[in-house]
Parts: structure tokens; sequence; C-alpha cells
């Protein structure tokens, strides 16, 4: 159920930690020059962030009241050392409330560099607040701070816990980075759909290059990000690495799988490129990798969701990369947008599918970690409630999330369909530089 | 006083702010429910129940979403501070919080959907979604209350009854309570809402709701007294005769003033003293049900290690340094009627337009060359750094150089300039309007 609820709110996330830097930068970009263009764009995408944000804030609070309805054994054991991340993080969620209120309700009610300021708290707080929810992951996936025996936790340091974990780091910034990506490309997909459909004035491509230019940036970072990530896992979770790769033996000089089910102890029908995995993990193609055997059947994760899941998010993201790259090129060598026709058909696949690789990456660092729920501490199913009809409680929340999700979708088309609304107005204003 | 008092006292403080702001949300959408619910043949009268609905909406829409996340700061703060007791309440009382939850996530949802209706039937149907999950929502969390003050949540891992621990006279008496509380707290605030933007007909409206909810809260008050003796005897006691009659009579007082207030047309001033009133209920809930957080479980007992609550105490009074300036600029402006209908054209947040040659991008062309070059070489030293070196610092180092190559790289982009140049392989630039000039 949390799952489910996670799942919801994790692509809301990431519109909270990048969008308003975006519609920052378009403000910026307005101020700068006076051109209403920019104007109609930051308005028009404050809708878009307002509504989300409002999404985002239910399905946080929901997902407070789930750690505990769901978590108990997990929230009684460990809450005072984690805790204080969320502490923190509510915090942070509260400031980006207060701002969102202010910015959204200051636009034409506010100097415009007040509204500007207005708007920097947001992006900052939803730094914070990423910060605080990914060193909580972190903990889980590496716990340390605290002294743990005879199911009691004893000699609690939260900040040691929180903040001295080499894992924290590399998730937050891929998470962050990974906010931005799918912003970018999902902002930037009705645009691209237009250019697709033979409308593409100046403001469509405006509104369809600052996003990709942001993910364009960003997504071939995350490769060498997400690359940095998996050596971590494979030196502090090597259980999780073997399953992502469907080794059952621990290998020395181990081959690399692509594609293929994991079967009866290896990967069936995949391709395998010799000592690659080795010379990923660990920069050397003769180093050791521990595979599956080196623990209990009981403590491996699903190897096959995890393999799929790993393998998705990689060809998306590289995919991705490829596409930031093109863009790229084509700004560098040509000062301009792509001219292809391929380029906007991809841009348009890549807005959902970088959702699905972020959901997809999620799903390799949690279910990774299973059976655990505190890595090497405490079990899943010690921490689940043993409060009754679970089943039906999921069933409501389902139902209410498929509804939540037709309601979003339906006011983004309303929001994107009003047309223009706001340009006459701007121009409007602007004759005199008043 | 002991550290592991601080906490509960942030947590009461928070729970007081949040009954009195969350509630008076809740509230505004019990009055758009009792103006849909009426049945209304005359036009006159249906354009009245929507300038009604109107004020509601807008009267909460800068500040619901603040006002809310009192909720998750009482939740997170219990949680890492009085982890077993969160542990217990939650999963015992999983039933109501679902229904709670559920109704936030009905209300969040009508709340965005809004904007994006259209004619008046939407925008009514949204309003009823809207309506509906502003009544179970406070009768959840009171139903909630209800069972931990009639101390039916033992301490465990859902040790009490899934629908029994809340399905009592306390919980009902005090969810319709909540409910009641709401509506007072709605109509003394939209009242002075609609006293300070000169809307004489609202305020008439909602003064005479505001008096109505105020003897309904009173009575159901007085009637909970009764529920309380025969169903939670100990609060009972410590209520009446115990440490929680202080609470019990600043609220009493509170509340009488209210009515005073308002029937005297100072709603400004009625807003404080609503608020006291309730605030002082909690206080008084709090004295009495003390020092027991649940059935034998005392607050110490419950609470988390030193080093934790340290923890907590800095990081919630660092926090309130930020949060109660940011709140007060908030509350300021919308009070001071920043953020009303017909203030949009006060400040036009508009920038002149320039008519210098900047018009098109906002960067001078050229020294995109040389940012472009400031990323590539601060890409190399990141892919050096991180990918390449083994040392923690130098993936410290390399992650910001990294950082540093993405935000030149993406000015040396300066995709508003492409956007302006060729037009790729469409059509004329007839989408926007013109740039300045």
């Amino acid at each position: 159920m949390q799952a489910l609820s996670f799942a919801v709110h994790i692509p809301l996330v990431c519109f909270g930690i990048a969008l308003p830097a975006i519609v920052l930068f378009v403000e910026w970009l307005h101020l700068r020059t006076g051109d209403p263009i920019y104007l109609t764009l930051a308005r028009r995408w404050t809708r878009i962030m307002a509504a989300l944000f409002a999404v985002g804030v239910i399905t946080g609070t929901i997902l407070s009241f789930e750690m505990g309805m769901l978590w108990p054994g997990f929230m009684a054991r460990f809450g005072s050392v984690f805790g204080l991340g969320f502490a923190i993080e509510g915090f942070s969620f509260f400031l980006e409330a207060i701002f969102i209120g202010v910015y959204v309700y200051g636009w034409g009610r506010l100097s415009p560099r007040a509204h500007l300021l207005s708007g920097l708290p947001i992006v900052l707080a939803g730094m914070a607040g990423s910060l605080m929810v990914i060193s909580v992951n972190a903990w889980m996936q590496h716990p340390s701070g605290f002294h743990y025996s005879g199911g009691h936790v004893s000699d609690v340091h939260p900040l040691a816990a929180l903040f001295g974990n080499s894992f924290l780091w590399n998730e937050l910034v891929h998470m962050y980075l990974a906010g931005f990506i799918v912003t970018g490309f999902l902002l930037a997909t009705p645009y691209a759909l237009k250019r697709l459909r033979g409308t593409w004035g100046r403001y469509e491509r405006t509104a369809f290059a600052i996003p990709v230019a942001v993910a364009a940036v960003v997504s071939p970072v995350q490769v060498l990000v997400g690359d940095w990530a998996a050596r971590d896992v494979a030196t502090e979770q090597p259980t999780k690495l073997a399953a992502l790769e469907g080794l059952a033996h621990t290998t020395r000089g181990a081959p690399e799988h692509l594609l293929g089910w994991y079967a009866d102890g290896r990967v069936k029908f995949g391709i395998a490129i010799p000592k690659l995995l080795s010379l990923l993990a660990f920069h050397d193609p003769n180093a050791t990798v521990q595979g599956l055997d080196a623990v209990p059947a009981a403590q491996r994760p699903p190897v096959n969701i995890e393999r799929i899941s790993f393998q998705l998010m990689v060809a998306i993201g590289t995919g991705l990369a490829l596409l930031g790259a093109w863009f790229l090129l084509a700004a560098w060598r040509r000062r301009s947008l792509p001219a292809s026709h391929w380029f906007y058909l991809a841009a348009t696949a890549a807005g959902p599918l970088s959702v699905v690789a972020l959901i997809a990456g999620w799903v390799v660092t949690e279910v990774g970690r299973q059976p655990w729920v505190v890595y090497h501490v405490m079990t899943t199913s010690e921490a689940v409630t043993n409060a009754g009809g679970i089943p039906v409680g999921y069933g409501l929340l389902a139902a209410t999330y498929v509804l939540v999700a037709g309601a979003v979708a339906w006011v983004l088309r309303r929001l994107a369909a009003a047309p223009l609304k706001l340009a006459p107005q701007a121009v409007a204003g602007s004759p005199g530089g008043s | 006083m002991h550290l592991y008092l601080l906490p509960i006292l942030f947590v009461l403080a928070g729970l007081a702010l949040y009954v009195v702001l969350g509630g008076a949300d809740f509230g505004a959408g019990l009055w758009q429910l009792a103006t849909l619910a009426s049945p209304r043949r005359e036009e006159e009268a249906e354009e009245r129940a929507e300038r009604i609905r109107e004020h509601a909406h807008h009267a909460m829409g800068p500040v619901w979403e603040a006002n809310h996340v009192w909720l998750v700061f009482v939740l997170t703060v219990t949680w890492t501070a009085y982890p077993q007791a969160f542990g217990a309440i939650a999963s015992t009382l999983a039933a109501p919080l679902l229904l709670a939850a559920l109704g936030v996530v009905a209300r969040g949802a009508a709340y965005a959907l809004r904007a994006g209706g259209r004619d008046r039937r939407e925008l009514a149907r949204i309003d009823t979604i809207f309506a509906l999950a502003s009544l179970l929502t406070p009768f959840a969390l009171g139903a909630t209350l209800g069972a931990i003050v009639s101390e039916r949540v033992p301490p465990g891992n859902a040790a009490g009854q899934l629908f029994s621990s809340w399905l009592t006279p306390t919980s009902l008496l005090v969810g319709v309570l909540a409910v009641a509380l709401s509506a007072y707290l709605a109509a003394v605030y939209l009242a002075a809402d609609a006293a300070r933007e000169g809307q004489a007909e609202l305020v008439e409206a909602f003064r005479v709701r505001a008096l109505l909810a105020a003897a309904v809260a009173g009575a159901l008050a007085v009637a909970g007294l009764f529920v309380l003796h025969g169903d939670a005897h100990r609060v009972y006691h410590r209520l009446l005769d115990g440490p929680g009659l202080a609470g019990l009579a600043v609220s009493v007082a509170a509340g009488l003033a209210t009515v005073g207030l308002v029937l005297a047309r100072r709603f400004e001033a009625a807003r404080g003293s609503a608020a006291l009133a309730v605030s002082g209920m909690v206080a008084g809930w709090a004295l009495a049900q003390q020092p027991y957080v649940l059935h034998g479980l005392t607050l110490r007992a419950a609470a988390a290690p030193h080093e934790t609550l340290v923890l907590v105490v800095v990081a919630t009074i660092a926090g309130a340094t930020i949060l109660f300036p940011s709140l007060g600029l908030l509350f300021g402006l919308t009070l001071r009627g920043r953020f009303d209908t017909g203030a949009e054209h006060r400040a036009p947040s508009e920038a002149p337009a320039r008519s210098d040659g900047r018009a098109q991008g906002a960067l001078s062309p050229l020294r995109a060359g040389l940012r472009t070059r400031l990323a590539l070489a601060a890409l190399l030293a990141g892919v050096g750094l991180l990918t390449v070196a083994e040392a923690p610092w130098a993936h410290g180092v390399g992650v910001a150089c990294l950082f540093a190559a993405m935000i030149v790289g993406f000015l040396a982009l300066d995709p508003a300039r492409l956007a302006a140049g060729a037009p790729g392989a469409g059509e004329e630039s007839a989408g926007g309007p013109p740039g300045g000039g």
C-alpha cells in the first residue's frame, strides 16, 4: 500500500524539486528582457505547479499517516533514530507550502522583484526536503548511529545515523538530478506534440527549449552519477548487486548480462559480456563479485523484478542521455533547436519514459533491500502492522488514487487547453513600460 | 521541567494550531456543503449560494496548504519523540485514520480540480466533493482523538480493537464536536474576511452562521461532559476537579467572549478569542490526560532516548525561527487583503519592456563560447574525480564540478535564444506575442 502511495508521490516530488527552479528562471528572463512571452509561460507553469503541489501535499500527508498505520513495528522501534529527518522535512514542507501560497497568489499583487524573491524559498525548501527524506531512506539502506540488541535500540545518535552515511550522497544526487530530468522532459512533452502537429510559433519553441535544455544538460551527468551509485551498492549491498545482475555464484571476473530472464541460478536468453560487471562495479576486470549464494535463500530479494527494473532504468536513462546529447550537439553546431522530425517524436516519448525510469529506479532501491526494511537489522515482516483489513484499505486507496490521477490528468488538460489566455492580458499590460 | 515534556508541548501547540487553522478550512468546506444541500429554485438564491461558496473558496486559497501542514508537523514530531505511542495509535486506529486520509485526498484533489473547472455545474460538483470530504476528515480525526481520550489504545502493534476502539460514545462525541468547532471557527473567520472586503451581505450571512454554530458547539461541549463521565471517567475527573479545569475555564470564557464580539460585530477580535477557546479545550484535555498518553503507558516511558529528544527540540526551535516569520508574512499579506480579488492591479508584476538589443535572450552572446568551454572543463574534472578517482573527498568535489558543469552548460545553451532564433523546420512565429519594444 505504501508502495502505491510512493509511486504516486515520487513524480510529484520531482516537480516539487525542479519546477519552481524552472519557473523562476523564466520569470527572471521576463524581468531581464521585459518580453511578455516569458511572463505568459511563467504564469502558465505556475498554475501547473500549484495544482501539482496541492496533490503533492495530500499524497505527502497520506504517506505520513501510512508510516504509522502500516509499519508500527518499524516506527515504534526506530522512530527515535530516523524520525528527526522527517521532523525537519516537515518544516521544509511547511516553508514550501507557505511560499507557494505567497508566490501563486502574489502574481500581479506583489512587486516583480518581491515576487521573484518569494519563489526562492520554494526551491531551497525543495532541496532541503529531499535531503531529509533521502537521508532516512539511505539510513534504511545502510543503517548506523545506534546500537541494536534483543529488539531494543540503545545508544542512539540521530545525526550520525542520518548524515554520517556514505549512501546519502549518491542517492541524494541521483534523485535530485532525476527530478530535473523528469520535470524537464515531461514539461516539454506537450510542446513536442504541438511541433508534431504543426504548431511551432515562438511561444511553443521557447516553452519546449527551456525544459528540454534543463533535461539535456542533466541527463548525461545522471549516467555518471548512476555509475557512482552502483559502485557504492557493489561495496555496501553486494546481495542487491547480485540480484540486479542475476549473479548466482560468487565469481571472479564476472560477466554482465543484458536482457534475459533469471531462472535456476543463471540468466537465460541473455547476452553476456565477459568481465564487464567486475569492471563496472570495481574498476577491475578481474575483481571478485559476490553472488546470491553468499546469503541464505530467504535473504535474497526477488531477482527478476530487480533485474528487469534495473535494466529498464539503465536503458531509458541511456536513451535520455543520448537524446540530451543530440540536443546539445544541435545547439552547439548550429545554434538552433534540432530540426529532425525524429527528435520531436523521441522528445514526446521521453516524458512518460522518464517517469517509467524513475519508478523502475525506485523499485531497484526498495525491492533490492528486501526482505529487510532496515538493512540487515529488521525484516519487513517484523515491521508491518498486525491489524487486519489491509486488503480493504488497499483497495479503497487504490481506487482513490485512480480517481485522483484521472482528475489530475483532466485538470492539466484543461490548463493546457486554455489557449494562451494570459497572453493578451500580458501584452495589454506592457506597452508604455508601466 | 523534564526534557521529555518539551516535544509534547510542541505537539500540542501544533495540534491547537491545526484545530484552529485547519479547522477553519474544514469549516469553510462545510458551509459550502450547507449551500449545496438546501434545495433552491430561484435564480437569485442560486447566485447568492454561489457567492457564499466563492467567498469560502477564495478566503482559504492562499493559506490552506500551510494550514494542513500542521498535521504533518504533529505526526512527525510525535513519531520521533514518542515512537512507541505513535506506533500503537496508528496501528490500532488504522480505520479512522484511513477515513481521514481518504478525506484529505479528496479535499486536495477537489481543490486542485477547481483550477480547471469551467462552468457553474462543474464547479458545483467539485465543491460537493470538497465539502463532503471537509465533513469526513475532521470527524475521523476527532474519533481518533476520542479513542485516545477514552484510553482504548493499548501499547503495542495493533493491540487494540480495529472498530470497537473508536466506535464509542466518546469518539462519536469528539468527532461531531470537531465538525461543529470547524464550522464555528470558519463562520467567524469568513465573517471577518467579508467585513474586510466590505461585502455587507456576506458579513450578515456568516454572522448568523457563527452564532448558530457557537450554540451547537457549546451544547455539544456540555453534552460531552456527561459522555465523558460515563465513558472516560479518569479524564472526566481530572478535567473537572483536576489540572484540566484551568484549560476548561479559559475555553468557556473565551467562547462566551467570542459570542459577545460577534454580536457586537467586532470580527477581528473574535478571530483571536475563537482561537483561544479552541486552544483552551486542547490544553484542558492534555492536562486531564497526563501523565498517561495511552492506557498504562506514561509519557515518560513512551519518550525517545535523550539525544533524540535534544535534537528534536533544537530542530523544532530552529525551524520555528524560520517558520514563524514566513507564516507571519503569508498571513500578513492575506489578512491585509493583498490577495483579495481586485487587489490584482495594485502592483503589476510585469517588468517594463526593454527596447535595447537584449529583448530576445537575456544573456550577452559574447560570453557564450567562454561558458561552453568552462562547462566542458568542469565536466571533465567531474568525470575524473567521480568516476576514476576512489577517495570519498574526490567524489564530493567531483559532484560539485558536475553541478557547476550543468549550471554553466545550461547558461551557455541559453535556450531562450535558441528558441528565438531560426524556427527549426516549422512555421512563422505566430503563436507568441511579439517581443517588447
